[in-house]
């Protein structure tokens, strides 16, 4: 560790676990971290989440390990930038709670915001009463009561909600939906042995290490059937049951079926409160609103900015493990940033 | 069912619909199944509303059927819904409404196009001015006459002499409401509500006092395509989707089923007739007649007070005459089949299955 | 009743509602590994009846759990039961033992 580290800031705004990982990793090499987290809590949407695939670690032992040890990481929580200035060297960032930084370098762990199911009209959410989303499953999960949640004896989950869908501006996949949709398809059932589980999917991505032995176990151990389709419309019966229509492309037929829950697979989309940053810096971004880093293959962390860096799902979708590589990779790529230019 | 994650979705389509002054398109069937309902239009705009629609005796079809059924390519509807611009452009009307649901599409299309391609247009002007030695310009604002119904829905509260409440057990009616297709899924942002949960209809009768029926089959087409019912062998086509909506609306109960397209008010209704007649079902919560069906027009004017056989309620195939005790309207009986003046009108033959009177 | 020379079609979709499990969920018991399927196609595709008959290994799991039983069981009547399909099958499943048991089961 180099003393002289100390006399250097570094702003990381987002407290998710890419921001809470990079900052830990950062502080580790000496510098003076000053994390800052718009939410009462560190954690992001890791906070929110039971369990994660593909092995179902609960994801409060996994943030519980991130935060024990923060070192001498300045994290605030509850707080928002409310200004930034390009200096001639580094910024100037300006809080919500009064205090003002010198940065010499700034990591953006602005991460996603979940996908608005209820844009998704033809699936209801927001409209018909057992039609809930992955979010609100893991609530669930985590012993929120859920109201639409009543011994449901039907399930289906319907994968890419948000994702894979030009009409809503995303065409890209979210990459982590399958194998939630999957864990969260064998936690039911768990919950509820004697209910049939289906999962609508149009390709099943699993991509992950433990990711097919998830899947291969789903449909093994849990009976979970897999119909290769996309929900197209659902509508409520007489009795509140949630009538849903798909093709099921394997074999060539439309299919109807009758839910009683039915779980939408809210993908991952831009975090639209990081836009005020993104104007202020004058940063570029992707096409659908994800930050555009330098370069996608050997300069992933780097902004065209200097001195500002990227971690986490603020460039794209990202699993758990992908956003700690890539916090512990920004804090690598600060580091060689700052000792170039000192 | 969560009515404000509907309001939602309404607040999100929603237009801008001019109180006053239009220029008025009929439609080509609905004048000659229902006619009435194109008479009560007016007669309610112009005489209780007191507004300006003006409708010019030169206007013609769009070609709409012509160039659904394959028969006559675009830019033949273009010149012809050209010409009836250029008659508006003549009697000083900017703001256009048409009768029929395929003609609004039709429309909204044709101006989208030329929207996003001008040299389009520039060829239907030269098109017009060959055929015909007119000019035009395009109107400020379309609109379907069952926008312009929900527009008004709370003048014609106002003067509900019937609302649709059941007077026997003081309970709104049962309503099923069925959007044509060309009405939003062409261009769900030119509706009111949007294409998944249309506004237009459930606005207008919850105004009215009725209660809408959200059955699973809602949204899906009547089955009417004129490629299915213009060429026989397909017409199994077109009776098995309105078999499917019957089939799904059931459970309801409802009392009345409204629309705001002529093709889907005809089918809907003929429809019945061949379903009771090949399976001897009949639907609806009165054994054999069936569920009536009629237009926004029919109504309004119904609830207003317009006597049914004045409306031509006897044009359509399922016997309104439940709908109308429910209603408590009051009306003649014996006067079914008679005409303007007391004119016998002849009595149609009874099918087997589902009663006429 | 009236001819009109065209009437009500049947749906051809597939309905679950109307899929009684208990068949399925017997040969689930007596062949878990039906579960593994993948709908990869390796058995059709090497199936030497391709082409010629109606056989397709693949689409007989998928419409046996989708409750399409006599659609399924008119393919396997042109199994030869060469065993071809138990060599390919990246799941391991015991083909040749499964198709026999669906005709047990589903006689």
């Amino acid at each position: 560790m180099e003393p002289k580290n100390q006399q250097k800031n570094i702003v990381v705004i987002g407290g998710g676990p890419a921001g809470i990982e990079a900052s830990r990793t950062l502080d580790s090499l000496g510098y003076t971290v000053f994390l800052i987290e718009k939410e009462d809590r560190l954690g992001g949407h890791l906070a929110r989440w039971d369990r994660l695939f593909p092995y179902g670690t609960p994801a409060g032992d996994v943030l519980g390990q991130m935060t024990a040890s923060m070192g001498r990481v300045k994290w605030f929580t509850g707080t928002e930038v409310t200004q930034l200035n390009r200096l001639e060297r580094g910024y100037n960032i300006i809080l919500s709670n009064g205090m003002s930084v010198l940065a010499d370098a700034l990591l953006l762990t602005t991460g996603f915001s979940l996908f608005d199911a209820s844009r998704k009209e033809e699936y209801g959410y927001g409209i018909y009463d057992r039609v809930i989303t992955n979010a609100d499953l893991e609530d669930w999960f985590s012993g929120i009561p859920v109201p639409a949640i009543d011994s449901p004896r039907r399930i289906g989950f319907v994968h890419c909600v948000g994702s894979r869908d030009e009409k809503v501006g995303n065409r890209y996949c979210s990459k982590v939906c399958c194998a939630t949709a999957v864990k969260q398809a064998c936690e039911i059932k768990e919950k509820f042995p004697d209910a049939v589980v289906y999962c609508f999917y149009m390709d099943l991505r699993m991509f992950g290490r433990g990711y097919e032995d998830m899947y291969l176990e789903a449909q093994k151990k849990y009976g979970i059937i897999f119909v290769r389709g996309r929900v197209s419309e659902v509508s409520e019966d007489k009795d509140g049951h949630l009538f849903v229509k798909a093709e099921d492309t394997l074999a060539g037929k439309p299919l109807r079926v009758t839910l009683d829950l039915l779980v939408l697979m809210a993908g991952m989309t831009r975090n639209t409160a990081v836009a005020p940053i993104v104007r202020a810096l004058e940063l570029s971004t992707m096409e659908d609103g994800f930050l555009k880093p330098k370069d996608s293959m050997t300069q992933a962390q780097s902004s065209y900015a200097a001195g500002i860096f990227y971690a986490g799902a603020c460039t794209g979708p990202k699993t758990i493990p992908d956003t700690v590589a890539e916090a512990k990779a920004a804090a690598m790529s600060i580091n060689e940033y700052l000792r170039d230019n000192d | 069912m969560n009515y404000e994650g509907k309001k939602k979705i309404w607040s999100e389509f929603q237009k801008e619909i001019p109180d006053d002054k239009y220029f008025y398109a009929r439609s080509c069937i609905r004048q000659n199944f229902n006619p009435g309902a194109e008479q009560a239009f007016l007669d309610i705009v112009r005489n209780r509303f007191g507004k300006d629609f003006y409708e010019d005796p030169l206007h013609t079809t769009c070609g709409g059927i012509a160039y659904h059924s394959d028969t006559t390519p675009e830019e033949t509807s273009m010149t012809i819904i050209a010409r009836q611009f250029s008659l508006m452009n003549q009697a000083g009307y900017r703001n256009f409404v048409v009768s029929c649901v395929t003609s609004f599409g039709l429309h909204s299309e044709i101006l989208q196009t030329w929207e996003e391609h001008p040299e389009i247009e520039e060829k239907i002007h030269e098109l017009l001015w060959k055929a015909c030695r007119r000019e035009f310009t395009k109107p400020d604002f379309l609109m379907h006459s069952s926008d312009m119904m929900y527009h008004y829905r709370f003048l014609i509260s106002e003067q509900a002499k019937y609302p649709l409440i059941n007077v026997r057990t003081g309970e709104p009616l049962k309503v099923v409401e069925h959007i044509g297709c060309h009405y939003s899924k062409i261009f769900p942002s030119k509706s009111v509500g949007g294409a998944e949960y249309p506004r237009v209809l459930a606005g207008l009768v919850e105004a009215l006092g009725g209660s809408v029926v959200d059955y699973p089959e809602r949204r899906h087409c009547c089955g009417f395509g004129f490629r299915q019912y213009l060429v026989k062998a397909n017409r199994g086509y077109s009776l098995t989707n309105t078999y499917k909506k019957f089939e799904s609306m059931e459970p309801f109960h409802p009392d009345l089923i409204i629309t705001n397209c002529p093709g889907c008010n005809y089918f809907l209704d003929r429809w019945q007739y061949v379903i009771a007649e090949t399976t001897g079902k009949t639907y609806g919560d009165t054994p054999g007649y069936g569920i009536p069906v009629l237009s926004s027009e029919e109504v309004a004017a119904l609830v207003m007070g317009y006597d049914p056989w004045d409306l031509g309620l006897q044009m359509h195939q399922v016997a309104v005459e439940p709908l109308l005790d429910k209603m408590g309207v009051q009306y003649d009986k014996s006067a079914k089949y008679k005409g303007p003046g007391g004119k016998d009108l002849g009595v149609p033959v009874s099918p087997a299955n589902i009663r006429i009177f | 009743m009236i001819d009109f020379g065209y009437g009500i079609s049947p749906s051809s979709a597939i309905n679950l509602e109307r899929f009684d499990r208990a068949r399925f969920d017997r040969l689930c018991a007596e062949e878990p590994d039906v579960l593994k399927c993948m709908a990869c196609g390796s058995c059709a595709a090497s199936c030497p009846t391709a082409g010629h008959g109606n056989m397709n290994l693949r689409k007989v799991i998928l419409l046996l759990g989708r409750g399409c039983d006599s659609d399924a069981l008119a393919m396997t009547r042109s199994c030869m039961l060469c065993g071809k399909c138990l060599l390919v099958c990246p799941r391991g499943i015991n083909t040749r033992h499964l198709i026999l048991s669906i005709n047990k089961i589903y006689k």
